[in-house]
Formats: C-alpha cells, structure tokens, sequence
C-alpha cells in the first residue's frame, strides 16, 4: 500500500484502534499520522534510507491485523519517549501498533536466565505486524535478552518493529537480535537505547535468514565510563537484501564503544552497513572503534558500505576500518591442495570469516547454538530446533 | 598568559595575499541571465556552439537548487548579486595588441610569479588569470616547439576549436551539478593543455588564479588533454584579496588521459579563509575530475587545500582504461571558522583497475573539516584494487574532524579497503619535544608537517616548500 493508503486506513480505523488499546499508546498516535502524513515514506534520496527502497517494500496489499496481544499489560511512561518520531517508518508503527510488549529488570535483579522474546510469523494471508518493545534495565540490573524471529508459514509479511532499550545507571544487558524468516518476509526494525553511567551493554544483531530486512540501531551514550559492544553478522544469498543503519551517540566524556560487522554475500544478495559515530563537543576521552568486513562470494552480490566518524571533540582516540574483499586464492589452492574439496573449502573461509562475531558473544549457551545454526545456514540447511513444535 | 599574547599575536596575523591590486577593470552589470551569457560570449567572441553549450547549461542550471548535502553551513548565496564577468586588461590598447598593465605585472611579481620568462623559476610556464582574463601565459614559443599547446582556454577555442570542442564537458557534463551548471554558463577563463602522443612535457605547466575585483565570482574552467604515452605535471595557485564579503568561487576541471598517459595535478589552494570571526572568505565550490581513458593511463591528483571560508571539492577519477591507476593525496587544513567538506571519488570500471586515497585532515579553532569519498567498483572492474586512508587530526576541543566514506562494490574480484581514525596530537610527542626544548608552537608545527608529509612529499619542490610554509601560518594560534 502507499503512504496515502496506510493513512487512509487509520483514519477510517482509527475509532476501532483506540477503544481496543492502552490509553499510551493512543496519546501519540495522531502525531505520528501527521508525521507520515506531511512526510510520506522516506525516499532513497535521504541519507539515512540510501539503500533500501521503502515505499517498495511497503507496497504489497498487506492485510492489518487490528487485535492487541492477549495479556497486554498496562504501558508505562517510557513508551515513545525514546523512539525517532520524526522518523515516518517509526510513525508508521506508533499509528498502528495494538500494544506493547514490556520486559522490565527491576532494580539490582539479575534473573538467573536469560529472557527469550520469540517472535513468529504465521498467518494465511500477506500481513503487517507492527510490533512494539519496551526494555527497561533498572539501575544496577543485569540481564541477558533473546529476541527471535521466526516465520512458520510461507507467506509474505511485513515486519515493522521498534524497540525502545533504558539501561539505567550501573546495569548490565546482552542484548541478542536472531532473524530467521524466509524469502518472503521484510523486516523493518529501529531501535533505540539510551545508556546510563558504568554500564555495560553488548548488542548483537544476527541476520541468518530473510527476504528483505532493514535494520536500525541508535545507541546513546548519557552517562559518562559506559561501553557499549555492538556486533552484527549478516549471511546472505539469492535476492536477500540486508541493510544495517547504526548511529553510536557519544554524549558525554569517558565512553568506550565497539563495533563489528561482518557481511558474507553470496549469489545475487545486497549488502549495506551504514554506521554512524557521533562524538559530541565535550564528550572528551571518548574511545571509539568501528570494524566492517565484507566478503562478495560472487560477482553479482554487491556491498554498500559507509563508515562514517562526526567528531567535535579532541581528545578522542576513534577508527573505523571497512573492507570487502573475495575468497583468499592462497587459503583456497592450500585447502585442495589438501585434499579438501572446492565447495568444502570456500564454506570453510566463510565460517571462518563470519566466525569472529558470533564468538564475541557472551552468553556461552546462545553461542554455541548459533556456532551450529551459521554453520548449517552456510551449508544451505535451515535450522530446525530440536523440539520446537512450531515448524511442522 | 603569555600563550594568550601569542594567539592574539597570530589571530591577527595578516593573510599575506590580502592585498587588492588598483587597476581599471571591466565589470559586468551585477545579475545572472540569458543576456548575460551571452554577452560573456560575445565579449569572448565565441563561435555559436559555445553559446548552445552555455544557454543549455542556464537552462539546466535555472531548474536546479543549489545541493545541501554537504557537512557544511553554506551561506544563502544570491546569484543576482554577482557580476560574472571582470577584465583587468581591458586598457585602451586595442584588439590583438594587449599590453599588460604594469600594475598587473607588480600584482604577480608580489604573488611570486614573475610573468617575464627571464625572471621565472627555471622550468616552469605560468598561465596568470586574474578574475575572468588570463593575462599572460609564458614560455608558450617553447612548448610550442614540442606540439604542446599550452594557453588560454578563450584562445584554444578561437585556434583549436576541434580539440575543445570534442573534450569540453565531456568529463564535467554541464548536468553533473548545480555548480558545475553554473559554471558551464557563465565560465570565464581558465587554462587549456594539449600534450601530443609521446610526448614528455620538458617543464612543469602552471596556472595560478587571482580573485581581485570586488562583487565579483571567479568560474574558471580548465582542460586538459593527454594524449597517449605523454606526461604532463600541471600545478595551480589562487589567492585573492581579503574582503567582508563572500566571494564565489565556481571552477570546473576537466583532465583526459590517453592509453599510458600520465598526469600529475598538484593545488595548493590558498583563497582568502576569511577573517578570524569566520567573516569574509571565498566560498570554494570546485567540480575537478579526471577520465582515465586508455588502458594503463594514470592520474595523481595532489591537494593542499588550506584557504577558502567553505570548501566543496572533489577531484575524482573515472578509470576507464584497463589497469589505470588513480591516485588522491590531500592535506586539508581548517582553522577559526573555515569549513570543508572535501575527499575524492575513484570510479573504477575498467579491468585491474587502482586507486589510492590518502587524506589528512588537520581542524583547529572552531572549524569543520570533514573527508567525504565514494569508492565504486562496476560489474566489469575485475580485479579492481582500491586502498583508503583518511586520518584526522584535531587542534583544540571546539572543532570538528569527520569521515563519510561510501563504499559500493559490485564485482567479486575487488578488493577496497578503508581505514580512518581521529586523534588529537598525542601528549607524549609533545613532551618529547618540549624536553628537548622546543617550544610547543614550533612542536605542533613539526609533528603537523610529518603528518602531513606522505602528501606533501607528492608535490613538486617549489610547490612542496611553499605548501610546507602555509601549513605552518594556516595553523599558528591554532595550539592552546
């Protein structure tokens, strides 16, 4: 549907809508109809959407579905505060989300396990889910959150999600991202995080399986000797589209944040990584470093990428590094040579490549699975989860 | 305290090139339209394709706005405020015997370029333009001897048309940009070169630009052609004198290599930066490209760019011709209120295709510097190579240092690197040299031009010691 229909949806929807969900959400959803409205969807001419097409992934006739969650709790004051409401995707998604789904860590908690948020897709029809997600980390908090995506029947759908993070002072959260759909789903997902003082926060984003995703993370750093690790891998083939758009805000002195990226594209895949460092006057003694590696598998996948550092302070000490490169000819000729097959071994230099992230991440659990999940991906097998009913 | 004493001493430090020089000058009526374009062509004397080129170009241009991409704050310009044309020689000597005033000629002489070839620097021709004329180009007997053209591009075209002709926005399309559109309607004098097959130009060919009238722009536009397995080094030079007021400063360069060819284009650009409250200033908004044409061809462009209130300038290289190699080192240097937004963009399309990028930027005061690239590499570009490095270095906790680069990869076999960091200059070089006493100032400087230095060592020697010198004066008072 274009903007105009979305629009036009929510206003002839628009009583149904409200009677149906918490007064919270209801507040800011005619500004963000004004905000689509005056704006439309974002066109690749803007810097931030250079690579993804929007309106064209928003086209399909998706149907909405207009019930909230059964157990919906109460929503609290920190819905939307955080969120980009200029955005007009983020707009799109306070206009029609049904409700909001809380996970708080009270303060100094740290629940034993961690929290997984699964996240399925099934349905007969096209459908656009707008999702919502609140993660509040109390101060001194510490806690591990999964969130996967999964789609169980073979249909098209539209992802639209935003996720608002408060890490409070002194809190701890692995924050884990999981996508694992089909050909046919698009996923449109912003997030948001706002980090308080001596915190420690690990964000991983992992882009197994899709069709079309787009990605966006802004970190904001607001309180001083925080770290911030974020990591991203993405495997692509065929016509799968991945675009990741981060923006790490260095607010305040005394911070420290980390990225990697890694990228292997093989067939006719798209990639793109655009991430932003932020250093702002004042926030001196600010450590920042930022790492995008690519590897093309074919002459047809192509990779955009762009690194960028906006530093107005001086005592800094901030690097980015970027790098698409091929198969290493060397490391290849050294594997026949072994006797190891050509298929055998290009699917060894990628593991090897995509490797590095994944065992950045902590949880020791999470990552042994995904060691096992990156491998069989890359071996073309989707993974299916022992015991999980869900996939029949 | 005596730090401050120093920083006042250099804040009003004079920008030596600040001088206006009095001579009588032909300005057009301040105003942009059809008419005035083509008045500039008829005052030029242009042959009617010229004029086409010109009024397409207006056209194109009317329907453009002027871009806001840029990482800077880019004053409202109003383009009916400018005369676009002003002649310093227009004296009452009459068509074909112009005497050059000698006013102009002290003008160059207190530039440093003598325009007597008995007084030049030994191995080098100059082409002096001054706002829309070139007033003299020497050494031209010589180069002639060899088949080299080197002159006025309002001369080429009147003797060779054909190769202007055939090359004139071929690299720059008038549609490439809104100032490039600009440019190509109202573009004044500039310097041609032709070098012939085989042929190695004896002397560096020079062309330094001077901005002296008041209310006016400066749209030069200059071509070059290489033609295969020649070699030409090619230099350039501007100033102009300090004003209140913003002057623009629109260019277009145009380089074309043949098959083995070699061009080597070296800037120091100096335009007036404005004073230290960020008034005044030229704002310096440049398209310069460069087609690598035939197979094995190659490009250098080598920039220092340490004037202009505003910079916006990308000297790019499209490398067409298998294993081309294009190559960008720049040194940019920002200080009280000066922006830049400046980096390069390497287009490989042809086979075994690669390009270098190595920029420096330097920000002190309140100033802006940021290095903005694009690395594309075609389907076709097998084997394409590219190496990126952009490194900033921040003078002071009010400005700002950033880095946009943009990848886009689309062949398997490339391989394109990029790596980028930001850092002020650290504690302990400085210690270093206090403990051996020099004093911080001079510390600064040192450890600034060895930074600097795998750019500057890039340029011709004259041209290397002067940027050297520029270095140390854009940045002093800059330490603190």
């Amino acid at each position: 549907m274009s903007e105009q229909q979305y629009l036009d949806f929510y206003r002839a929807e628009r009583e149904t809508i409200f009677a149906r969900s918490d007064a919270r959400l209801n507040a800011l959803r005619d500004g963000a109809f004004a905000v689509l409205q005056q704006k439309g969807f974002p066109t690749m001419k803007e810097e931030r959407y250079r690579y993804t097409d929007v309106a064209r992934d928003f086209a399909p006739d998706y149907g909405i579905s207009l019930s909230p969650a059964e157990d919906a709790a109460p929503c609290p004051a920190e819905y939307g505060t955080l969120a980009d409401s200029a955005d007009p995707v983020v707009a799109l998604n306070t206009m029609l989300t049904m409700s909001c789904r809380v996970v708080r860590i009270g303060r100094g908690e740290r629940p034993e396990h961690p929290i997984q948020i699964v996240n399925t897709l099934r349905g007969e029809h096209p459908e656009m889910v707008s999702r919502r997600l609140l993660i509040i980390v109390e101060e001194g908090a510490e806690a591990d959150v999964i969130i996967t995506d999964r789609a169980v029947s073979k249909q098209q759908f539209l992802t639209n999600q935003v996720i608002e993070v408060f890490v409070g002072d002194g809190a701890h959260l692995n924050l884990y991202e999981i996508e694992e759909t089909h050909l046919l789903c698009t996923r449109y997902s912003s997030l948001f995080m706002q980090v308080g003082r001596n915190c420690s926060v690990h964000h991983s984003s992992l882009t197994l399986f899709n069709g079309r995703s787009r990605n966006r993370a802004d970190v904001a750093l607001c309180g001083e000797h925080s770290e911030v690790v974020m990591n991203g891998c993405v495997i692509a083939d065929k016509m799968q589209h991945t675009d990741c758009n981060t923006l790490i805000d260095h607010r305040v002195p005394h911070c420290d944040s980390r990225q990697l990226y890694k990228y292997v594209l093989d067939d006719s895949a798209v990639g793109a990584f655009a991430g932003r460092i932020l250093v702002r006057e004042g926030a001196q003694k600010t450590t920042s470093q930022e790492t995008n590696a690519n590897l093309c598998a074919t002459r047809t996948a192509r990779m955009y990428t762009q690194p960028m550092l906006e530093i107005y302070a001086d005592d800094v000490r901030c690097s980015h590094g970027s790098t698409v490169g091929q198969m290493n000819e060397d490391a290849l000729f050294y594997m026949r040579q072994r006797g190891i097959s050509e298929r055998e071994a290009r699917l060894l230099l990628k593991s090897a490549f995509i490797t590095e992230v994944v065992e950045n991440i902590p949880l020791h659990s999470l990552r042994d699975r995904l060691l096992v999940m990156v491998d069989r991906r890359l071996k073309g097998e989707l993974s299916k989860c022992e015991g999980c009913k869900l996939c029949e | 305290m005596a730090e401050n004493a120093f920083l006042r001493e250099v804040a009003e430090k004079k920008y030596e090139y600040g001088f206006e020089t009095k001579v009588d000058t032909e300005i057009l009526e301040k105003g942009l339209s059809e008419d005035v374009v083509r008045m500039i062509s008829r005052k030029k004397g242009e042959p009617e394709w010229l004029l086409d080129f010109r009024l397409e170009a207006f056209r194109f241009w009317q329907t453009q706005k002027q871009p806001s991409w840029g990482h800077l704050t880019l004053p409202e310009i109003d383009y009916q405020a400018i005369s676009y044309y002003a002649d310093p020689t227009k004296k009452s000597a009459g068509e074909g015997n112009r005497e050059i005033d000698p006013e102009l000629m002290k003008t160059f002489d207190k530039l440093g370029i003598p325009l007597e070839e008995r007084l030049a620097l030994s191995g080098t021709a100059v082409d002096a333009v001054m706002d829309s004329v070139s007033v003299k180009t020497t050494f031209r007997e010589r180069l002639a001897e060899k088949g080299i053209i080197f002159c006025s591009i309002s001369e080429a075209v009147k003797a060779h048309p054909d190769l202007v002709r055939a090359h004139l926005g071929s690299v720059v399309p008038y549609r490439d940009n809104y100032f490039a559109a600009l440019n190509s309607a109202v573009f004044s004098d500039g310097s041609f070169v032709y070098i012939p097959k085989g042929v190695r130009c004896p002397m560096e060919l020079s062309t330094y630009f001077r901005i002296n009238a008041r209310g006016t722009g400066q749209f030069e536009r200059t071509l070059i052609v290489c033609d295969d397995d020649a070699y030409v080094s090619y230099l350039e030079g501007c100033t102009a004198p300090m004003r209140d007021e913003n002057q623009l400063h629109a260019a277009i360069v145009e380089i074309v290599v043949g098959a083995r060819g070699e061009v080597k284009y070296s800037t120091v650009q100096n335009w007036y930066p404005g004073d230290s409250e960020g008034k005044g200033g030229v704002l310096n908004l440049v398209t310069k490209r460069g087609l690598l044409k035939g197979d094995d061809s190659r490009l250098s462009w080598t920039q220092v760019e340490t004037g202009s209130a505003i910079t916006w300038k990308y000297p790019s290289c499209v490398l067409q011709g298998d294993r081309s190699q294009a190559e960008f080192y720049s040194v940019a240097v920002t200080n009280n209120f000066q922006q830049a937004d400046t980096g390069t963009k390497m287009i490989h399309l042809g086979r075994g295709t690669k390009s270098t990028i190595i920029s420096k930027g330097i920000s002190a005061g309140r100033s802006q510097n940021s290095y903005r690239g694009l690395v594309k590499v075609g389907r076709k570009a097998d084997g394409a190579r590219n190496y990126s490095s952009c490194d900033s270095l921040l003078l002071g906790s009010r400005c700002g240092a950033h880095t946009f680069p943009y990848m886009d990869v689309q062949n398997d076999t490339a391989v394109v690197e990029h790596e980028a960091t930001t850092s002020k200059i650290s504690e302990d070089q400085l210690f270093y040299c206090n403990q051996r006493g020099i004093a911080t100032e001079d510390a600064v400087g040192l450890i600034v031009n060895g930074y600097a230095k795998d750019v500057l060592n890039k340029l011709p020697m004259e041209f290397a010691v002067e940027a050297q010198k520029l270095l140390n004066v854009s940045l002093e008072g800059a330490v603190g």
